[in-house]
C-alpha cells in the first residue's frame, strides 16, 4: 500500500540535517525560486497563474483557492504589500506545520520568497506559535542562511527584487491562528479577530494589502513551480487537487505524518499506519482537528477531500485525523475539547465567550452522571445559539464535537446518567493501558 | 445646510417596509427609521462599530446582490445596500431566536443584583432582557464571580462580574478621549476591563478570579489557579490569599482622564460607577432637568438629576451641535461646591465701627441689606463693578445696567484674570455679536491654529471635537511653549514659542511653509493672549490677511455672555460701543434715562488701582477669586482700602469677609439663565431646584437699585430676558480695531526664564470643592523645563521657581521642544496659584534644582 504515498513536502525529512541549506540545496532546493525569478518564466503574474491553474487550495482548513486569494491583492494600491504565513498551528490534533518547519524550514522559506514575488510584496512574515521555541530557532537559522545565500534581502538572485522575511513568535493563543487576530497580534496588539470588511487583501497588516496563507500552502508552491501545475493537478480529485499531509494520531499503531493525494480514504491511511491498536476497533475520528464534526467507522471509505467530507456533514479542515477506539468515552473526549475552547475563547463576542463557559459546565455535569436527558437538548440548543452567531469561526468550531457526538453517540451520553458517572475505565484508553483494563 | 442628494440615498426593505436612508447607514439605524428597535449593547452611534456583543443579529435573506447572508448578521456592522432585505426580530423567527440566545448567554454570568445595582431602572441590559429575552434562565451552573469593586481610578469603580464586555468604555477611551488607560485583560469568560498597565494590573486581577469549574487542564492556567478562589472547594486552600490585599487593584497607572465619567454613562450595565454617586440613589427616585454646564465656555448640555432638593448626579445631555453625548469630568462631577458648609444662606451687614458697631458682619434681612447697600454705595462716592466670570448673561446684563444707571459709571469689567486694554478693544471690534466659528466648523476646517489655548485643559468639549476632527484629517497647530498631552492626542504640530513671544510667533505663521492659512483655517485664541502685548493685534492682522476665521475662547462660562451684555469699560449691552453717541442714545432711550456715561471706564486693573488711590470708593463684586487677578496683592490692598464693598457670592470668600454687605446668590442649579458659548451661541436653561432663599444676582441688584431710586425695570430672569430682547443687538458701526499697543522690547536677565502657565482642567479651583475623588484624578502639578536646563540640573527631581512675588517648588519634567528660555507650571494646582505665589505669566523667574 505504500505506493499511495506521494512524498513531496515530506520527501527530504529523512535526510541527514535536512533543515540546513546545504542539505536542502543538495536535493534541488531553491531551484524553483531560480525558475520563478528567471525572466523567461514570465514575471510575478505568471507565478500567480501557475498556482491558480494548479488548483492549490489553502491547507489551513478552509480550503480557499490560493491563487485566487493572491489575485485579490489590488496591485494599484500604493501601500506596501505583505505576505504573512500563518504558522500558529494550535488546533487540537493538528501537527503538520510544526514538523514541516522542524524538518525542512527551507521549503517554507523558498515558498515564501516565490509567493512574495508573485504578489509583489517586499516584506513577509512567518507568525509562528510561540510555544515551539525549537521551531522558531530553526526558522530563524534558515532565514539567516537564506539571507547569506542571497535568496533574501536586497536584489534577490540579482533580479532587483528585494525581500525581507521576519520570523515572529506569537505569545500562545489559539485565537491568533484566526487570520485577522493574527494580524492584530503581529501589529503588537491584543489578538482578537477584526471586523470584515475590510478584508486583509485590501487592508490587512498595517492597513495594507496582505495575503495570509498556511505554512503547508506556501510550502507547496516551490514544487508547483518546479514541476508545473499539471503535475500538481494530476494528483488528488477533480476539485481537490494535489497532495497533502495527513496527521494520523491516536489509537493507531504508527501515528505520524502521511503525505498522500487528496481523496485517499481513512481505511487506507489506517492501513498505512499499521492498523488500529492491537485488539481494538475504530469508534470515532476527526477528519481535520477538533473543530470538525466527528465521524465514525461508517465513513471509513469516504474519500478525504473537501467535497466528500463536507457532504458527510463534517469538514476536511487540517486533515488532523485523531483516531479513537472503543475504549474511549466520547463524553470525556468532547469535554476535554470543550474545555480547550473555553480556555482559548478570546472573549470578544458573547456566544463564544459565554457559550463555551456554559457548555463546559453542562458537559462536566453530564460526565459525572448528574443531569437528565433534557440536558442533551439544552446542549444542542446552546450549540445552535453559538453556531453562526459568533464573531469568528472559533465559536462554530466549539460546537462541532458536541453536536456531532450527540448525533452519533446519544446513548452513550445517556449511559452516563443511568450509570451515575462515566461507564468507561479511563485507563483503558491510554496508550500505556495496563493489562486487564476494559472498555 | 445641504440636503443629501438623491443619489446618496439607498433603498432597502426592513421587515417588509421600504425605507430610503443615506449611504453607509448601518442596518441597525436604518431599522430605527421604520420603527424597529433592534436590541444592542456594544453599538454606540459615536463609536466605531465592533460587532462584539452579537445582540443585534438579524436575518438578511438578500444582501442587495440577490444572495442572502448564510448566517444571522450583526446589524450594527452591516451598511445598507440597495435592494437589501432585512428581517429583524419583528418578522423573523431566526433573528428572534438568535437574539434570545445571545441574551441568555449575556445573563448567565451576570449577577441578579438589580435590586441593589445603581443601574437598575435605567439599565439597557435589564430593559432589553425584558423586551427581547426569556423570563427564565436555563442556566443552573455556577456563575463567574469577582471580588468587587476595583478602583479604575479614585472616581471610577468597576464591578467586573456585572460587565458584559461590550468594550464601549475601552473604545470611548481610545477613540474619543484618547486616554487608553483601560484595556481588556485576560480572555474568554475571564476577560475583564483592567488598568492599562500590563504586568501589575494583570497580576492584581487574576489573583482575584473565582473559578467554578476548577478543572482547566492546561499548565499555563494551573500556574495562576493555585491562587484562584474556587467556590467548589477543590483548591480551597489558596483561595483567601489572593483577596486579602486590596491595594493591589489600584497599583499601576490609574485611569486619569478628564473624560472618564462618560464611560459610566455609556456602560450598558452597572459595571462602572462613580465614587460620587455609587449607592446614593435609585434612578426612578430622581427628577431630571436639562441644563447647561457652568465650568467652561463650551456650553455643554447636561442633565441634572435631583432628589428631595439635592442634586445627586449630572449626566451628559445629547446635543449634536455642541457636545454630542460627551462632557468633561468637571462638568459631570463638580457640583458639590454648592453644598459646602460655607455656603451663604442669608444677607450679612457689617456693623461699622464708625457707627458704633462691633465691626463684625451680622445676619440681616433682605430689605435691610438692600437699604444698607444702596446707602453705602451712594455715600462711598465713585463706584465700580467687578462681575466675575460665573455670571449668567441675565445677571451680567443686570450688572451692566446697574453700573451705568445706579452707579453712573462705565467702570465695569467681567475679566477676573490678567487682561489688557488691547483685549477690550479686540473684543469690541472682533468678537462681540459675531459667531464666525461653530463646533461643526472645527470638524470641517482643514487647519485649526491654537494660540495661547490648551483645549483639553481650558475647554474640554472643544478638545473632544478637535480630536474628532484631527482623526478625520484636520491639522491642529498650536502656538505654545511645549506639546501638551492634549496636543499630542490631537496629533497636532507644535510651534514652540517662548512665554510672551506669541506676537512674533503669530506674525511668523504667515510665512510658515508647512501651513496653509486661508478660509478653511480656523484660528482659536485663548484668553491668555491678553497677557502678551500686541499678540491679539497680530492675530487679527493674520486673520484679515489670510481670510482665516477667528474665534476667541475664554475659560469661564459667563465671559462671553458678559461681553455681549456690556460688562466692559468700552461696551454697552448688545455690543454697543460707548464711544458711539448713537449707541449711547439707543441704550439711554431703552432704559428711560437721560444719558448713560459717555467716558470709557476703567478695566479691572484700573479699578483696583483707583480704589487703592481713593478715587473709587464703592465696589460691587460678584464671583471674583482674588488669586485669579493679575496682581492678587494689589487686589487685596484695594479691597482693604475701599470705602464700601458689596459682595454677591455663593460661598464665603476673602471678598465676603472684607465686604460691608454680603448677599448670598444662587448657584446655577437654583436659577434659570443663559450661558453664551465661545462660539457666541446662547444656551438658555431653566432652574433645577426651586429654592426661594437663593436668588440670582439680578434680583439683588434690582433690590439695591430700587432702594437707590433707580429701578432696573426687572426683578426676575424672565423679565431681564424680555428687556434684553427689547434692547436687541447693535446694528450700527462696530468699534474700531485696536490700536497696536507700544510694545517694549523685553530683555531677559542672565539665568532667568520667561514664565508660562495655564490652569489645568482639574485643579484647586473652588468650584471643584467637595468631590475629593474627582480631585484625586487631577493631573499632578509638575513644572516643565527645557531639556537643556534639565540636563544642567543633573538629577534634580524638583525645581523651585522664584519670581517677584515668591517661590514655588514642584516636581520637574523636561521637554525637548520647549524654548530654552521658558519654563511652565500649572497655574492653580499648587499653593495659592502662580499669580499669588510666584509671578505673572510672561515675566521672568529663576529656576533652582533640588531633590526630595
Amino acid at each position: 500500500m505504500t505506493d499511495t504515498l506521494t512524498p513531496v513536502l515530506t520527501d527530504n525529512w529523512g535526510t541527514d540535517r535536512s533543515w540546513t541549506l546545504e542539505a536542502y540545496e543538495a536535493q534541488g532546493g531553491y531551484r524553483a525560486l531560480a525558475k520563478a525569478l528567471a525572466p523567461e518564466f514570465g514575471g510575478p503574474d505568471a507565478v500567480v497563474s501557475e498556482v491558480k491553474e494548479s488548483g492549490l487550495r489553502g491547507r489551513g482548513g478552509a480550503g480557499f483557492p490560493t491563487g485566487m486569494k493572491w489575485s485579490f491583492i489590488p496591485q494599484d494600491n500604493p501601500k506596501p504589500k505583505y505576505l504573512v504565513v500563518n504558522a500558529d498551528e494550535s488546533e487540537p490534533g493538528t501537527c503538520k506545520d510544526i514538523p514541516l518547519m522542524m524538518a525542512s524550514p527551507h521549503t517554507l522559506v523558498e515558498g515564501v520568497i516565490i509567493s512574495s514575488y508573485a504578489i509583489r510584496a517586499n516584506t513577509a512574515f512567518i507568525y509562528v506559535r510561540g510555544e515551539v521555541l525549537h521551531v522558531v530557532r530553526r526558522l530563524q537559522a534558515a532565514v539567516r542562511e537564506a539571507y547569506a545565500a542571497g535568496h533574501l534581502g536586497k536584489d534577490v538572485h540579482g533580479t532587483g527584487y528585494d525581500l525581507d522575511l521576519i520570523v515572529h513568535a506569537g505569545a500562545g493563543a489559539y485565537i491568533c491562528g484566526e487570520e485577522t487576530a493574527l494580524l492584530d497580534s503581529l501589529e503588537g496588539r491584543r489578538g482578537q479577530p477584526r471586523l470584515r470588511p475590510p478584508f486583509p487583501a485590501v487592508a490587512g497588516l498595517y492597513a495594507s494589502p496582505t495575503v495570509i496563507n498556511n505554512v503547508e500552502s506556501i510550502a507547496s508552491v516551490p514544487s508547483i513551480i518546479a514541476h508545473g501545475a499539471d503535475w500538481f493537478g494530476s494528483m488528488g480529485t477533480e476539485k481537490s487537487k494535489g497532495y497533502v499531509i495527513y496527521s494520523l494520531s491516536g489509537h493507531v499503531k504508527k501515528p505520524g505524518q502521511y503525505e498522500a493525494p487528496l481523496g485517499i480514504t481513512l481505511r487506507e491511511l489506517i492501513d498505512l499506519g499499521g492498523g488500529m491498536r492491537e485488539g481494538h476497533q475504530l469508534k470515532f475520528w476527526t477528519p481535520g482537528g477538533s473543530s470538525t464534526p466527528i465521524l465514525t467507522e461508517e465513513h471509513l471509505d469516504m474519500p478525504l477531500d473537501y467535497e466528500a467530507v463536507g457532504a458527510a456533514g463534517s469538514m476536511l479542515g487540517t486533515r488532523a485525523l485523531q483516531i479513537f477506539d472503543e475504549t474511549t468515552c466520547v463524553v470525556r473526549a468532547v469535554l476535554r475539547w470543550t474545555e480547550f475552547y473555553k480556555h482559548e475563547s478570546c472573549g470578544k463576542c458573547t456566544p463564544c465567550r459565554e457559550g463555551t463557559w456554559w457548555l463546559a459546565q453542562t458537559l462536566a455535569r453530564l460526565e459525572q452522571g448528574r443531569g437528565s436527558e433534557s440536558d442533551l437538548d439544552l446542549l444542542l440548543d446552546q450549540c445552535e445559539n453559538i453556531l453562526g452567531r459568533a464573531f469568528c469561526a472559533l465559536g462554530d468550531g466549539a460546537t462541532s464535537p458536541i453536536s456531532s457526538s450527540i448525533q452519533y453517540f446519544r446513548e452513550e451520553y445517556l449511559a452516563h446518567l443511568t450509570h451515575g458517572g462515566c461507564p468507561f475505565d479511563p485507563m483503558a484508553s491510554a496508550v500505556f493501558a495496563p493489562q486487564g483494563a476494559q472498555a | 445646510m445641504t440636503t443629501p442628494e438623491k443619489t446618496d440615498l439607498v433603498t432597502l426593505t426592513i421587515d417588509g417596509v421600504q425605507v430610503s436612508v443615506p449611504k453607509n447607514t448601518l442596518v441597525i439605524r436604518a431599522a430605527e427609521q421604520v420603527g424597529v428597535q433592534i436590541p444592542r449593547f456594544c453599538d454606540h452611534p459615536l463609536l466605531e462599530p465592533v460587532g462584539a456583543c452579537r445582540q443585534c443579529l438579524v436575518e438578511i435573506p438578500d444582501a442587495g446582490n440577490g444572495r442572502g447572508m448564510p448566517k444571522p448578521a450583526a446589524s450594527c456592522t452591516i451598511p445598507v445596500a440597495d435592494g437589501m432585505v432585512v428581517n429583524t426580530q419583528a418578522t423573523s423567527a431566526v433573528a428572534d431566536k438568535a437574539q434570545h440566545g445571545i441574551m441568555e448567554f449575556l445573563l448567565i454570568n451576570h449577577p441578579l443584583d438589580c435590586p441593589v445595582c445603581d443601574k437598575g431602572g435605567e439599565c439597557p441590559l435589564q430593559n432589553q432582557s425584558m423586551s427581547n429575552g426569556s423570563g427564565e434562565s436555563r442556566y443552573v451552573e455556577q456563575k463567574r464571580t469577582f471580588p468587587k469593586p476595583i478602583n479604575i481610578s479614585a472616581q471610577i469603580l468597576l464591578d467586573r462580574e456585572r460587565c458584559i464586555l461590550c468594550a464601549r468604555c475601552t473604545r470611548f477611551s481610545e477613540q474619543i478621549a484618547g486616554d487608553p488607560f483601560i484595556e481588556m485583560l485576560e480572555r474568554g469568560a475571564l476577560q475583564q476591563v483592567g488598568i492599562f498597565d500590563g504586568d501589575g494590573a494583570e497580576r492584581g486581577t487574576s489573583e482575584r478570579l473565582s473559578h467554578p469549574s476548577g478543572r482547566d487542564g492546561d499548565g499555563a492556567e494551573r500556574g495562576t489557579s493555585e491562587r484562584l478562589s474556587h467556590p467548589s472547594g477543590r483548591d480551597g486552600d489558596g483561595a483567601e490569599r489572593g483577596t486579602s490585599d486590596p491595594s493591589r487593584t489600584v497599583e499601576g497607572q490609574p485611569f486619569h482622564s478628564y473624560f472618564s465619567g462618560n464611560t459610566i454613562q455609556i456602560c450598558p450595565v452597572g459595571a462602572l460607577t462613580s465614587s460620587e454617586y455609587r449607592f446614593r440613589s435609585r434612578p426612578f427616585d430622581l427628577v431630571s432637568t436639562p441644563a447647561i454646564a457652568e465650568h467652561d465656555a463650551c456650553g455643554s448640555a447636561i442633565r441634572v438629576d435631583h432628589r428631595r432638593g439635592k442634586v445627586m448626579r449630572r449626566l451628559a445631555g445629547n446635543d449634536p451641535e455642541v457636545n454630542e453625548e460627551w462632557i468633561t469630568d468637571k462638568d459631570r462631577f463638580a457640583f458639590q461646591y454648592a453644598r459646602q458648609a460655607d455656603r451663604l444662606t442669608h444677607p450679612l451687614v457689617r456693623d461699622r465701627v464708625e457707627d458704633g458697631g462691633s465691626g463684625e458682619l451680622r445676619p440681616a434681612s433682605w430689605p435691610e441689606a438692600f437699604t444698607v447697600a444702596a446707602r453705602g454705595l451712594a455715600a462711598a462716592g465713585r463706584g465700580a463693578v467687578l462681575t466675575g466670570g460665573r455670571v449668567i448673561a441675565e445677571d451680567a446684563y443686570a450688572y451692566s445696567r446697574f453700573a451705568r444707571t445706579v452707579l453712573g459709571t462705565n467702570d465695569i469689567d467681567f475679566r477676573a484674570r490678567p487682561h489688557s486694554a488691547e483685549e477690550a478693544a479686540f473684543l469690541a471690534s472682533e468678537v462681540v455679536l459675531r459667531m464666525p466659528v461653530t463646533y461643526a466648523d472645527l470638524e470641517s476646517a482643514a487647519t485649526v491654529v491654537l494660540v495661547s489655548f490648551e483645549p483639553e485643559d481650558e475647554a474640554g468639549t472643544v478638545f473632544l471635537r478637535l480630536r474628532k476632527a484631527s482623526r478625520s484629517g484636520t491639522q491642529v497647530v498650536s502656538v505654545a511653549p511645549f506639546a501638551s498631552r492634549g496636543l499630542t492626542k490631537m496629533n497636532g504640530r507644535l510651534i514652540p514659542t517662548e512665554a510672551g513671544g506669541e506676537t512674533e510667533a503669530v506674525a511668523a505663521l504667515a510665512d510658515d511653509d508647512q501651513l496653509t492659512l486661508d478660509a478653511t483655517t480656523v484660528i482659536m485664541v485663548g484668553e491668555r493672549m491678553a497677557g502678551t502685548p500686541g499678540a491679539l493685534t497680530a492675530v487679527t492682522d493674520l486673520a484679515r490677511s489670510t481670510g482665516a476665521r477667528l474665534a476667541w475662547v475664554p475659560r469661564r462660562a459667563g465671559d462671553r455672555g458678559a461681553l455681549e451684555t456690556g460688562c466692559l469699560p468700552n461696551l454697552l449691552p448688545g455690543g454697543r460701543p460707548i464711544a458711539d453717541v448713537a449707541a449711547r442714545v439707543d441704550v439711554a432711550a431703552a432704559w428711560g434715562v437721560e444719558t448713560v456715561p459717555e467716558k470709557a471706564g476703567l478695566d479691572t486693573d484700573g479699578i483696583i488701582k483707583s480704589v487703592t488711590a481713593g478715587d473709587i470708593g464703592g465696589l460691587v463684586v460678584g464671583g471674583v477669586h482674588l488669586d485669579d487677578l493679575a496682581d492678587p496683592a494689589a487686589a487685596r490692598a484695594a479691597l482693604a482700602a475701599a470705602r464700601f464693598v458689596v459682595s454677591l457670592e455663593i460661598r464665603e470668600t476673602e471678598v465676603t469677609r472684607a465686604a460691608d454687605v454680603v448677599f448670598p446668590v444662587a448657584p446655577v442649579s437654583d436659577k434659570a439663565g443663559t450661558f453664551v458659548t465661545w462660539e457666541g451661541r446662547p444656551r438658555a436653561f431653566e432652574a433645577v431646584l426651586s429654592n426661594p432663599g437663593s436668588l440670582p444676582d439680578l434680583r439683588i441688584l434690582a433690590g439695591i437699585a430700587e432702594e437707590s431710586g433707580v429701578p432696573l425695570g426687572f426683578r426676575t430672569v424672565a423679565e431681564a430676558r424680555r428687556q434684553m430682547d427689547e434692547l436687541g443687538p447693535w446694528d450700527g458701526a462696530r468699534a474700531p480695531a485696536a490700536t497696536p499697543p507700544k510694545v517694549k522690547a523685553r530683555r531677559l536677565a542672565r539665568n532667568k526664564f520667561w514664565l508660562a502657565s495655564w490652569k489645568q482642567m482639574l485643579d484647586n479651583g473652588p468650584m471643584q470643592d467637595g468631590d475629593d475623588a474627582m480631585r484625586q484624578t487631577s493631573r499632578d502639578a509638575v513644572a516643565v523645563i527645557p531639556q537643556g536646563t534639565y540636563d544642567v540640573l543633573k538629577g534634580a527631581t524638583h525645581v523651585t521657581l522664584t519670581g517677584d512675588r515668591g517661590a514655588m517648588t514642584l516636581p520637574v519634567r523636561a521637554s525637548a521642544e520647549m524654548p530654552e528660555n521658558t519654563v511652565w507650571v500649572p497655574a492653580n494646582s499648587s499653593g495659592n496659584g502662580v499669580l499669588a505665589d510666584v509671578a505673572s505669566p510672561g515675566s521672568a523667574v529663576t529656576v533652582k534644582g533640588g531633590t526630595s
